[in-house]
C-alpha cells in the first residue's frame, strides 16, 4: 500500500513538473512543423517566468500573470522569426542568441523581484496540467485532421510546394513560431506563478533545452508529447526525491544524460526520428532557390 | 540595382574584408544602442553607463589585465569553435569541454605524483584530451546516427556542470578547506606564472596566440584544412572529392574540444589554483566563445581580435556591477544582442554600395 501511494505521489509530482515541459514542447513542435527550429525556448521561458511573476504580483491575479507571460513569450519568438525567417539567418544561432538575451534581460530587470514569494499563486496541478493535455489533443487534431494542419505540415515539409499551393510560407512560419513562443511563455509563467511561486534569475535551469529535445523525442507529434513530458517530469522529480540516498549532483545529471539517450535511441530505431522530421527543418525558404 | 541618389546598391557575392568589418561594426553599434534603451528602462541613464564604462575600461591602463583575463579562455575556445564551425559542426559544448579540462588539470595537480617541471605541460596535455573526450560522444552520435549535435553538446555542458559541483562538494572537497566547496590549493609547480602585479597568466595567452596561428596555417595551407573548408561549404562536393567526412569532422571536433579543454586548464592553473564551483570557474566563457568565433567569420587569426573585444565586454560588465550596481546578467544582454545583430546583418555582406558618376 505504501509503495502504491509512493508511485501515485511520484506520478502527480511528475505531472506537475511535466506541465511546463508539455506546454513548451507543444509550442516547439508547432514551430518545427513549420520548418523553424527555435533554440530560444530557454530564453522565452525565462522571460515568461519573470513577466508572469511580476504581473501576477502587481495585479494580484495569477491568470493575468500567465497571460502576460504568454504575450512576452510570443514577442520574444517574434524576434526569432524576424531574424531567422525574414532575414534568413542561421536558425540555431538565432535561437541561441534569444536564449542568452532572455537570460540577460530577465536577470537584469528581475533583480528587484528576486526572492519575494508570490501573494496569490495558481494551484499547481489542477489547472495547467489538464489544460495542457487537452491542448495536446486539440493540437493533434488540428495537425492531422484539418486544412490548417495540412498547410502547417506542407510548409515544413516542402515550402516550395506550399508556395505553389498559394500558401504564404513566411506568414505560416511567423504564426507557428509566435504560437510556439506563446506556449513557451506560459510554460515559463507556470514555473514562477504555480510550480514555485517566486522569481529567481535563471530559474528555468536548462528546462528550455530539454523541451527542444522533447519535441524530437516525441517525433513532432503533439499526442506523444504528453507521455514524453510526463516521463521527464517524473525523472526530474526523482532527481529531487532520491536525494535522501544519493548526492544531488549525480542525480541532476539524470534528465540531461537521459535526453542524450532518448535522442540516440530515437535515431537508432529504424530511423524513426529521421523519417518524422519535417523535411525543410532548419532551412530558410527563398522562392526559386534550391 | 536600386538607385539611391548617386549611390547604387547592388548584389555582390564576393566577400571583402573591408565590408565584413564595416557591417560587423555597424551590427555591434546597433546592439549597443538597443542595450542603451534597455538600461534606460532599468533606470540607468545609458549615456552615464557608457561614459562610466569607457572611463573605467578603455580610459584606464589598469583595466588592460581585466580585459585580457576573460580574453584568454575566449581565445582558446574560440579558435577551436572556428574550426568546428568551418566544418559545419555546431559545437555548442565548449563550456562543458572547458570544464572537463579543469577537472583533468585538477586531477593531475592534486592526485598524481607528476614531478615539478613536468607538472604544467602534463596538465595542459591531459586537459586537452579531456576536452576532446567530452566532445567525442556528441560527434560520434552525429556521425553515426545523425543525432543533432546542438542538443547533445548542450546536454554535455549541464552534465559537466553537475560533475564539477559534485567533485568539489564530495570526493574532491579539500580536507584543508573545511566548510567550503572547493578542492585543496594546487602545489606550487601547478601554478602558471603571471605578469608582475596582475593575474594575467601569460603562458596561456602565448599558447592561445600560437594556436590561433597554427589553426590558420592548418586551414589555409594543409590538405586537411582544404578538406575541412570543402566539407563545410559543400558536403556533397567533398564526398565526390574523396573527403572522408567521418575523419574530418572527428578531427575537427577533437581539436575544438581540446582547445576548450586548454582554456579550462588556464583558468584553474592560472587564476583559481584550485577547482571550485563551476559557475565561478567559467563565467559562461564556452557560450560567449560561440559569438567570438562567429564574429571572427571563420578566420582563426581574427579570433585574437574578437576575443579581446569580448574581454572588453566582460570587463564592462564588471564595471557596471561595481560602479552602477547592475546584476552580472547584464553581460548576457550585450552578448545576446550582439549575436542577434551579427547574424541578422549577415545578408548585408552580399551587397555593396557603389558610387555612380553622373554620366553612366
Amino acid at each position: 500500500m505504501e509503495i502504491l501511494t509512493w508511485i501515485l505521489g511520484t506520478l502527480v509530482r511528475g505531472l506537475a513538473f511535466g506541465t511546463p515541459l508539455l506546454w513548451g514542447s507543444l509550442g516547439e513542435i508547432y514551430a518545427e512543423r513549420a520548418g523553424v527550429v527555435n533554440l530560444g525556448v530557454e530564453g522565452m521561458m525565462i522571460l515568461g517566468a519573470f513577466s508572469g511573476f511580476a504581473v501576477a504580483q502587481v495585479t494580484g491575479n495569477p491568470v493575468i500573470g500567465l497571460l502576460a507571460a504568454a504575450v512576452v513569450g510570443a514577442l520574444a519568438a517574434l524576434l526569432h522569426a524576424l531574424v531567422s525567417v525574414t532575414l534568413r539567418a542561421n536558425q540555431y544561432v538565432s535561437g541561441l542568441a534569444l536564449s542568452m538575451f532572455g537570460l540577460g534581460l530577465s536577470g537584469l530587470l528581475g533583480r528587484r523581484w528576486e526572492g519575494i514569494p508570490l501573494d496569490h499563486p495558481l494551484p499547481e496541478v489542477t489547472v495547467l496540467a489538464p489544460l495542457g493535455i487537452s491542448l495536446a489533443v486539440a493540437l493533434w487534431i488540428v495537425l492531422y485532421h484539418t486544412r490548417w494542419g495540412i498547410v502547417l505540415r506542407t510548409t515544413g515539409e516542402s515550402p516550395a510546394a506550399a508556395d505553389a499551393m498559394g500558401i504564404n510560407v513566411t506568414l505560416v512560419r511567423y504564426l507557428a513560431v509566435v504560437f510556439g513562443g506563446l506556449l513557451a511563455g506560459i510554460a515559463g509563467g507556470f514555473l514562477s506563478v504555480a510550480y514555485r511561486p517566486s522569481w529567481t534569475e535563471g530559474m528555468t535551469a536548462g528546462i528550455g533545452w530539454i523541451v527542444v529535445a522533447l519535441a524530437i523525442f516525441a517525433g513532432w507529434d503533439p499526442l506523444k508529447a504528453i507521455w514524453t513530458s510526463l516521463l521527464f517530469g517524473v525523472l526530474f522529480h526523482l532527481s529531487f526525491r532520491l536525494q535522501t540516498w544519493i548526492p544531488p549532483e549525480p542525480l541532476q545529471i539524470m534528465p540531461f544524460a537521459f535526453t542524450i539517450v532518448v535522442l540516440t535511441v530515437g535515431a537508432r530505431r529504424g530511423g524513426r526520428v529521421r523519417q518524422a522530421a519535417p523535411e525543410a527543418l532548419g532551412l530558410p525558404y527563398v522562392r526559386g532557390e534550391r | 540595382m536600386r538607385p539611391f541618389g548617386l549611390l547604387r546598391i547592388e548584389r555582390d557575392p564576393e566577400q571583402s574584408w573591408a565590408r565584413t568589418i564595416f557591417v560587423s561594426v555597424l551590427a555591434i553599434t546597433a546592439a549597443f544602442l538597443v542595450a542603451g534603451v534597455i538600461f534606460w528602462g532599468y533606470g540607468v541613464s545609458p549615456l552615464r553607463a557608457y561614459r562610466v564604462i569607457i572611463q573605467d575600461t578603455l580610459g584606464d591602463p589598469r583595466a588592460v589585465p581585466e580585459i585580457l583575463l576573460p580574453a584568454m579562455p575566449l581565445l582558446l575556445a574560440g579558435v577551436g569553435l572556428v574550426l568546428a564551425f568551418r566544418a559545419q559542426f555546431y559545437n555548442i559544448g565548449a563550456e562543458g569541454q572547458l570544464l572537463a579540462g579543469t577537472v583533468a588539470a585538477t586531477w593531475v595537480a592534486l592526485f598524481t605524483p607528476t614531478p615539478g617541471p613536468l607538472m604544467l605541460p602534463v596538465m595542459f596535455l591531459t586537459g586537452f584530451f579531456a576536452g576532446a573526450l567530452w566532445g567525442l560522444l556528441p560527434s560520434l552520435l552525429k556521425l553515426r546516427l545523425n543525432v543533432n549535435e546542438v542538443i547533445t553538446t548542450l546536454m554535455m555542458n549541464y552534465i559537466a556542470l553537475s560533475l564539477v559541483s559534485w567533485l568539489v562538494t564530495g570526493p574532491w572537497k579539500g580536507p584543508s578547506v573545511r566548510g567550503f566547496a572547493y578542492t585543496d590549493t594546487f602545489p606550487d609547480p601547478a601554478w602558471l606564472p603571471a605578469l608582475a602585479g596582475t593575474r594575467v597568466h601569460w603562458p596561456t595567452l602565448l599558447l592561445g596566440i600560437v594556436l590561433a596561428a597554427l589553426a590558420a596555417f592548418l586551414l589555409n595551407r594543409t590538405r586537411l584544412g582544404f578538406e575541412i573548408r570543402v566539407q563545410g561549404q559543400n558536403p556533397d562536393a567533398a564526398r565526390y572529392a574523396g573527403v572522408n567526412p567521418l575523419r574530418t569532422t572527428l578531427l575537427v571536433m577533437l581539436l575544438s574540444g581540446g582547445l576548450a579543454g586548454l582554456a579550462g586548464v588556464g583558468e584553474v592553473a592560472g587564476i583559481h589554483h584550485k577547482l571550485l564551483d563551476p559557475n565561478q570557474v567559467s563565467l559562461g566563457y564556452g557560450y560567449v566563445a560561440i559569438i567570438v568565433a562567429w564574429l571572427a567569420r571563420g578566420n582563426p587569426l581574427a579570433v585574437i581580435v574578437t576575443a579581446t573585444f569580448f574581454g572588453l565586454i566582460y570587463s564592462s560588465g564588471d564595471v557596471m556591477q561595481v560602479s552602477l550596481q547592475m546584476p552580472f546578467r547584464v553581460t548576457d544582454v550585450f552578448n545576446g544582442l550582439i549575436l542577434f545583430f551579427l547574424i541578422g546583418s549577415e545578408r548585408l555582406l552580399q551587397y555593396r554600395v557603389r558610387w555612380v558618376p553622373w554620366k553612366s
